[in-house]
């Protein structure tokens, strides 16, 4: 029998403007010792469908209008608040995508480990400390002796998701729900976060409901896959069946959003645009520390019409160097040539001048956009700076760059928060080739997007990347990404160049150890081969 | 050239302003419209006033002394049978002059103050910002007489005094707002368009930090108010003959039991006064929120 058994589950949100069906007719299972992940892009219902389980969706607004959902034989639908609080916590557990916004960041975790034993369970302290040190070690903290008495704030991003991996354990669950958990990490990390969970999950002998945007991920592990979309469940199938045999179109298409094939070489002379020669951006600290080295000692060129792959995780400096030839950060030392004319040596018209020549495409197309300003001000703003377009012509000037970057003209008065994530983002790459640069620096321009937009975004980036004969610096943690659109890469580490070369030779014959394991951490990877 | 294009441009180049949608929001805004009424009202009859007051400012009846309300003296007189509606009128001009003059200087350069030594941050931000820690340490009573004592007393060194003041509260607040967006990315994408760091302040960094300026704003302009009629209450601000909404309210307070309207109408002039500036102040926060429209 079933763990938890789901049937034709219904919640919709009822606001001014409407209601709104975020979950309409969804069924699923789990089961003992089984992995169920469920996919889909954000707004498809898959985490509002979990949260109405468990009573953590605020209502009003949000209304169950039917459904089932037996745990263990009881209809937790129809449970009373506090029966269900007593489940919560207890038999299911969830753990969430950023640990560090749900643990509290003024206590030491050991006590927020020990605190649900001690308060609920009237477990002695000694026995509690003990419990929860075990858990610690079982979760892979090293050293969990001395570091039970550290804050939150002491831990990397990964071993923060390990602590709260623990603090769900602790009731000894039967399910355990995670959402999103290794969205926010590292691709190194996210690899090691995948391979506890279905490690516990083997030894604990619980069912698991993982929530993710990102098949990729759950490749590996998940038993059942369910895809949602609009609210309802387009197709489930075991992982056999939805990888190699998927019926939906929907399924189809996520699936060929995962990149896995390597760009073509491309011909022709190479001719440098960019030579970047020792390379230093220090961040200085207080006084008598060391400085930051986020950047040291980088070489590297580009040539022109190429697109460049940087890869590395987070604090590798790998944005930083993007930010260094940009002039958006100081450069400590060293040389940033820009066909011929040294970029850290300009300033004031002379900058500018060379500003129009290059651009960069941001991460987060929420915060990259000023939300005071409609997408006529955002694009006409460069147009009009660098004495592009007249008063007269911009008009002209901004829908042409709409149609260019795949936006509906009637949106030119609109603001950015009216937009989605992936519109949004096709301004901003608006924005970026109004100026018509030579260079570009996309410093991560499709990690917050969903999969499908993701490959909408790529393509549009190689299609205007020809037509506009662009030389770009791609910077992803997403090699899978790179490869796809990288004509080379550089695997940066700790700030320094640890390896360069063409993606089919990175990926078929890595040199270095630190290479080897991020190929190894790609989600998915078994799809690749 | 289809028509098509053509109609496509002519919609794009009819500008898309945050000004002109905000103003478009505002109408719609039934209080704040009432409130820029009034005030614009108000105004306009402080501009005309020594034309259509009706009667003459120095104009006593000593005879006729205090009335209440009546068909000669609408608002009544005071005590030496001045009409009280010619007083509040010649009041009007002085407190709404002190109350906008000082707010817009203080404005100024509070928003000038905060917005540079936000943006532009390190040493500079930290001696821009200790001097304004100086200026609020120094006791507003000594520097006001201090003033007064150098370059004896006038009008206008009264609304600088008191926007010299003000201003350093706004460019606190100022310096808190840029500060936090400096870090976002859409600055550092103006930056890389090539923006003159004057240009990026103005039309990207400002525009974003208007809602907590402009609700300041609407509460220093009545704080700048009372601020004129305590200093003129101990003799350091204006003197009567001339008068100012503070002044009568005070003189008004001090007769209150007997000659209630003395207190009431300048009362109600000067709370009519501040119910509109919030109106309005609210509604302009509003309207330039974008994010708050609904369309």
């Amino acid at each position: 029998m079933a763990l938890l058994d789901v049937q034709d589950l219904a919640v919709s949100f009822v606001t001014r403007n409407g209601t709104n069906k975020a979950v309409d007719g969804v069924s699923f299972s789990v089961e003992l010792g089984k992995i169920t992940a469920i996919i889909g892009e954000s707004g498809s219902g898959k985490s509002v469908a979990c949260y109405s389980l468990l009573g953590l969706v605020p209502m009003p607004p949000g209304r169950i209008d039917g459904g089932r959902a037996l745990f263990e034989g009881r209809d937790l639908l129809q449970l009373e608040e506090s029966e269900l609080r007593k489940i919560r916590g207890r038999d299911i557990a969830m753990i969430f995508q950023d640990p560090m916004t749900c643990l509290n960041p003024y206590m030491t975790i050991g006590k927020q480990l020990m605190e649900p034993l001690v308060y609920h369970h009237h477990v002695k302290k000694e026995q509690a400390r003990a419990r929860a040190l075990e858990l610690l070690a079982e979760v892979g903290i090293r050293d969990p002796e001395s570091t039970i008495d550290d804050f939150p704030h002491q831990f990397s991003g990964g071993m923060r998701q390990r602590v709260m991996i623990a603090m769900a354990l602790i009731n000894e669950p039967k399910l355990l729900i995670a959402d999103e958990p290794t969205t926010a990490l590292d691709v190194t990390i996210q690899a090691q976060i995948l391979k506890l969970i279905a490690e516990l999950q083997e030894k604990r002998d619980i069912g698991v409901i993982f929530i993710s945007h990102d098949l990729a991920v759950v490749a590996d592990i998940a038993d059942q896959i369910v895809v949602m979309k609009q609210g309802q469940i387009v197709e489930t199938g075991n992982r056999e069946s939805i990888f190699h045999n998927a019926q939906h179109p929907y399924t189809k298409k996520l699936l060929a959003a995962i990149p896995t094939d390597s760009k073509q070489a491309r011909g022709g002379v190479a001719e440098p645009l960019i030579q970047v020669r020792d390379l230093c951006t220090w961040f200085s600290q207080d006084k008598g520390k060391e400085p930051v080295k986020a950047v040291n000692k980088v070489s590297f060129d580009i040539n022109r019409g190429e697109v460049l792959g940087l890869v590395g995780e987070s604090g590798s400096g790998k944005s930083t160097i993007g930010r260094s030839i940009l002039r958006l950060v100081p450069v400590t030392s060293g040389e940033v040539l820009f066909d011929g004319t040294d970029l850290t040596a300009l300033e004031g018209r002379d900058l500018k001048a060379m500003r129009r020549r290059m651009q960069m495409i941001f991460q987060d197309p929420f915060a990259s956009l000023n939300p005071r300003m409609t997408v006529y001000d955002t694009l006409a703003e460069p147009l009009l700076l660098h004495g592009i377009e007249n008063r007269a012509t911009v008009g002209k000037g901004v829908l042409k760059l709409m149609d260019d970057v795949g936006l509906a003209r009637a949106f030119v008065r609109k603001y950015p928060h009216e937009f989605s994530g992936g519109q949004r983002q096709r301004i901003a790459i608006g924005r970026a080739l109004a100026t018509r640069p030579e260079f570009i620096v996309a410093d991560e321009p499709v990690s917050a997007l969903d999969v499908t937009i993701q490959a909408q975004i790529l393509d549009l980036m190689q299609q205007l990347g020809r037509e506009y004969g662009l030389t770009m610096l791609f910077v992803s943690h997403d090699l899978a990404v790179v490869r796809h659109l990288a004509d080379r890469i550089l695997v940066l580490y700790k700030g320094e160049v640890v390896e360069q070369g063409s993606g089919d030779d990175l990926f078929e014959h890595p040199q270095q150890p630190y290479t080897r394991q991020l190929l190894t951490s790609i989600p998915g990877r078994s799809l690749l081969a | 050239m289809n028509t098509q294009t053509i109609n496509d441009i002519a919609q794009a180049e009819q500008g898309t302003s945050l000004w002109k949608d905000a103003w478009l929001r505002l109408r719609k805004n039934h209080l704040a419209v009432f409130g820029l009424v009034t005030l614009v009202l108000f105004i306009v009859i402080a501009l005309l006033t020594p034309w259509i007051a009706p009667y003459s400012y120095q104009a006593q009846n000593l005879e006729l002394g205090a009335s209440p309300p009546s068909a000669a003296h609408w608002l009544g007189t005071d005590i030496f049978g001045r009409d009280l509606m010619t007083q509040i009128m010649y009041g009007g001009r002085i407190s709404l002059a002190v109350g906008f003059v000082a707010t817009t200087v203080a404005l100024l350069i509070g928003v000038t103050w905060g917005a540079v030594a936000g943006y532009v941050g390190g040493r500079a931000d930290a001696v821009m910002m200790r001097l304004v820690d100086i200026l609020y340490a120094l006791p507003f009573m000594i520097f006001i007489v201090l003033l007064t004592v150098v370059f004896g007393r006038n009008m206008l060194l009264l609304f600088l005094a008191i926007g010299a003041v003000e201003w350093l509260t706004m460019a606190r607040i100022m310096r808190g707002q840029v500060q936090s967006l400096r870090q976002q990315e859409f600055v550092e994408a103006a930056i890389s368009l090539g923006l003159s760091p004057a240009t990026l302040i103005r039309r990207h960094l400002v525009p974003n930090a208007l809602g907590p300026i402009i609700v300041y704003t609407t509460l220093t302009i009545p704080n700048v108010m009372l601020l004129e009629a305590f200093l003129s209450f101990l003799g350091l601000g204006i003197q009567p003959p001339q008068t100012s909404w503070g002044l009568l309210i005070s003189y008004g307070a001090e007769t209150m039991e007997e000659y209630p309207w003395l207190l009431i109408f300048p009362g109600l002039a000067l709370t009519l006064t501040l119910f509109s500036l919030n109106f309005l102040g609210d509604g302009l926060r509003d309207a330039l929120d974008v994010r708050g429209a609904k369309d």
